[in-house]
C-alpha cells in the first residue's frame, strides 16, 4: 500500500489550515497512484487530540498522534526526531509540509535526517506516468517555474505555502488515531529550549480569507494612502495588503499583510492594486485572484499585463472616489 | 569570551533584475546574461550579526561559500565589510547540488576550519529561495539550529536568547553554543563598505578548497549527492486581457465598483442595502 502523509501543524491550540489544504491535495494525488493509497496526517502537540476529527473530515484516513506536555511549544529538537522515527517505521511515499515558519524549518530538518529531498514552496503537485511526485517550484521570484522530482529516495517531500491549494469540503468521519508513545521525551538537557510563543490578535478579516483585497505598492507614497486602503477594506469586509517596500517604509503594520514570494499567497474573488509596478516577487503571490484590477500612474507598468483591467491614473483621486462612492 | 564565527554566504544574480530572467527557447536554459552577481541580500545580515558580536566579545569572523571561482569577488566584499578571512569551496564535483548536497559540502568546509561557536546563514537565497540550507547545515553539523531569527541577545559564553518570526508573532528561545542561526532581514541593517575596508581586505586571506581538501564522501557531493532532480523549466503565462479604463477618476471608480460586483464581491447598493451576486471572472 502506498502512503501519502501531511504534517498537521498545531500551535497555540489551533490547527494551521494549510494542513486541510494539503489533505485535499493529498487525496487528489492518491487518486493518481495505482493500487491502494492511504492518506494520513502527523499531529504533534500537547492536548492536540481535538484536532484529529477535523483532519479525518478533510481526508486523513489515519492520524499519527504524538501528544505530550513537552510538545506544547514547537521545538525542532523534539519534533524532528519523532517524525523521523515515524517515517522510518512506516515508510511513506510522499510527505507534505505547509511552508509556514515552523514547517519551513521542520521539513528540511526531517529531510536531512532521512537524507531525502524536499521540493520547496511548490505551487503545484502532480503524479507523473512513472507514479513519481512532480513538484512545480518557483525560482527567481516566480519568474521561472521548474519541475523538481525525488526519484530515488523516500519519502518524496514537498513544502507548500498556505493559500496555494484550495481546501476541499469536509465529510463526516470519525478519526482513526494511531497513538505514538512519546512518554520518554523531554526538553530538559537539550541545547535548545523554546521559552514562549506570542501571537498578535488579527484585527478584521485575515488577508488569506478575504474575498476582496485592496493592495498597495510603493507608489502609494504615504501612510495616509495605506490607511485609505484599510478603510476601503473595512467598508467591503475585505482586507488590505501590500508589497515589501510598503512594509519597509513603515506604512503598513508588518509582514503579515505582505503578498508575494516572501509573503502570503492569496486568491480572493477580486484584487485591486494601487501603485504596484508588477515585480514578479509580488505577482507570484496574487496571480490566482479571480479579478485583478490595477491603478498606476505609469501607463507602461508591467502590472497591467497581468491584470484584467487597469487604469493609468492618479491613485489618490481614484482612492478618494472609491471611498466617496462606497460610503 | 572570544567567539569563532562562520558566516555562510551565497553569490546570487541581483534580484532587482529578475524581471529580465528568461528561458532561452533553443537551449532551454535560464538566461541571466548581464545580471550582476551580488552577495545574497539577507546573507549580509548574517555578516553584520557576526561583526557586531565580534565587536562586542572579540574573536574571528570567517566567511564561507560554495560557488564557482569568480565568487572571490563576493568574498572580497564580505572581507571589506570587516570579516577576517574567507574560504571558497569550489570544485566541478560540487556542481548541480541541491540543498542537501550543498549543506553537506558546507558542513565539510566548516569541519575543516578550526572549532567554531556560531554559524550564521541567511534565511533564504533570492534566486532559489528554498530556505532549506540553514536548517540542513545545522543537521549535518549536529548542532542546535534556528531559522528566521530576528533578535539575538548574548546571555553568557554558553547560551544566547533568540527570537524567531512565526505567523503573526514570534517565538523566544534559549540556544546553547555551538549553534547555527538562520537570520532574517529584520535582524539588523548591514553596514556599507568603506574605502578603508576595501584597502584592508586586500591583505586578508581567501582560501580555496576543492574536493580533495575536504574529508567528504564523494557520493554526497554535487548532482550525484542530490536526492532531488530538476525536470523541465518554464515561464508561467500570467497574461490577462489588460483592458485599459479611461475617463475621470470618478468614472474609473464607478467602473471598478461595477467590475467588483460582477466578480461576486458583496457591495451594498446605496439606499437599498441589498447585494448583487455574480460569478467569479478570470
Amino acid at each position: 500500500m502506498k502512503k501519502i502523509w501531511v504534517f498537521a501543524e498545531y500551535v497555540n491550540c489551533t490547527l494551521d489550515r494549510v494542513a486541510l489544504e494539503l489533505l485535499t491535495k493529498a487525496k487528489e494525488l492518491a487518486a493518481g497512484l495505482s493500487g491502494e493509497t492511504e492518506v494520513a496526517a502527523v499531529l504533534l502537540g500537547s492536548r492536540a487530540r481535538s484536532a484529529c476529527k477535523v483532519l479525518a473530515e478533510y481526508g486523513a484516513e489515519k492520524i499519527y498522534l504524538a501528544e505530550s506536555e513537552e510538545l506544547g511549544l514547537y521545538n525542532p529538537m523534539l519534533y524532528a526526531p519523532i517524525i523521523t522515527n515515524l517515517v522510518k517505521r512506516e515508510d511513506p511515499d510522499i510527505f507534505l509540509f505547509g511552508a509556514t515558519a515552523i514547517g519551513s524549518e521542520l521539513g528540511p530538518t526531517v529531510a536531512a535526517q532521512l537524507k531525502t529531498g524536499v521540493a520547496a514552496h511548490c505551487v503545484d503537485l502532480r503524479i507523473n506516468e512513472k507514479e513519481q511526485l512532480v513538484a512545480n517550484v518557483p525560482s527567481f521570484g516566480g519568474k521561472i517555474l521548474g519541475e523538481i522530482l525525488c526519484p530515488d529516495t523516500r519519502p518524496q517531500m514537498a513544502s507548500v505555502k498556505p493559500g496555494i491549494f484550495v481546501q476541499g469540503e469536509p465529510e463526516e468521519k470519525e478519526p482513526n488515531i494511531i497513538e505514538e508513545d512519546v512518554r520518554g521525551i523531554k526538553t530538559e538537557g537539550l541545547p535548545l529550549k523554546a521559552i514562549t510563543l506570542e501571537k498578535k490578535e488579527i484585527v478584521g478579516v485575515p488577508l488569506e480569507k478575504a474575498e476582496i483585497v485592496f493592495c498597495g505598492g510603493y507608489g502609494l507614497g504615504c501612510k495616509e494612502n495605506w490607511e485609505k486602503l484599510e478603510k476601503l477594506a473595512t467598508m467591503l469586509g475585505g482586507a488590505a495588503a501590500c508589497t515589501r517596500p510598503v512594509v519597509d517604509e513603515g506604512w503598513a503594520p508588518g509582514e503579515h499583510v505582505m503578498v508575494g514570494t516572501s509573503g502570503k499567497s492569496i486568491r480572493p474573488k477580486a484584487y485591486v492594486g494601487f501603485g504596484i509596478s508588477g515585480a514578479t516577487h509580488h505577482i507570484c503571490g496574487m496571480k490566482d485572484s479571480g479579478l485583478i484590477i490595477s491603478i498606476n500612474k505609469d501607463d507602461k507598468a508591467a502590472v497591467f499585463e497581468v491584470s484584467d483591467a487597469g487604469a493609468a491614473a492618479d491613485l489618490n483621486k481614484v482612492l478618494d472616489q472609491l471611498i466617496a462612492k462606497l460610503s | 569570551m572570544a567567539l569563532k564565527i562562520v558566516v555562510c554566504i551565497k553569490p546570487v544574480p541581483d534580484p532587482d533584475y529578475y524581471d529580465k530572467v528568461s528561458i532561452d527557447p533553443v537551449t532551454k536554459r535560464i538566461t541571466r546574461e548581464g545580471i550582476p552577481t551580488i552577495i545574497n541580500p539577507v546573507d549580509k545580515n548574517g555578516i553584520e550579526a557576526a561583526l557586531k558580536l565580534k565587536a562586542q566579545y572579540g574573536g574571528k569572523v570567517t566567511v564561507l561559500t560554495m560557488a564557482p571561482p569568480n565568487a572571490t569577488e563576493n568574498l572580497k566584499e564580505a572581507l571589506a565589510m570587516g570579516a577576517d578571512e574567507a574560504v571558497l569551496l569550489s570544485d566541478r564535483a560540487f556542481g548541480g547540488a541541491d540543498t542537501l548536497a550543498t549543506s553537506y559540502t558546507l558542513a565539510k568546509g566548516i569541519e575543516k576550519l578550526e572549532e567554531y561557536d556560531i554559524i550564521f546563514c541567511g534565511t533564504e537565497s533570492a534566486d532559489g529561495a528554498t530556505a532549506q540550507v540553514s536548517s540542513q547545515l545545522g543537521e549535518w553539523l549536529g548542532i542546535p539550529h534556528l531559522w528566521n531569527v530576528y533578535n539575538i541577545e548574548a546571555q553568557s559564553e554558553e547560551s544566547f536568547k533568540v527570537k524567531t518570526k512565526v505567523e503573526n508573532g514570534f517565538m523566544e528561545w534559549e540556544i546553547k553554543l555551538p549553534c547555527l542561526l538562520g537570520v532574517a532581514r529584520e535582524l539588523n541593517k548591514p553596514r556599507f563598505i568603506s574605502a578603508m575596508g576595501i584597502i584592508k581586505a586586500k591583505n586578508k586571506p581567501v582560501t580555496v578548497w576543492g574536493k580533495e581538501d575536504l574529508e567528504a564522501e564523494e557520493e554526497r557531493l554535487g548532482l550525484g549527492g542530490s536526492p532531488t532532480k530538476a525536470g523541465a523549466i518554464f515561464t508561467p503565462d500570467l497574461k490577462r486581457k489588460g483592458e485599459m479604463l479611461t475617463g475621470t477618476a470618478e468614472e474609473i471608480a464607478e467602473t471598478i465598483i461595477e467590475k467588483l460586483r460582477a466578480a461576486g464581491v458583496n457591495i451594498p447598493t446605496k439606499g437599498e442595502g441589498c447585494s448583487i451576486e455574480g460569478g467569479a471572472q478570470g
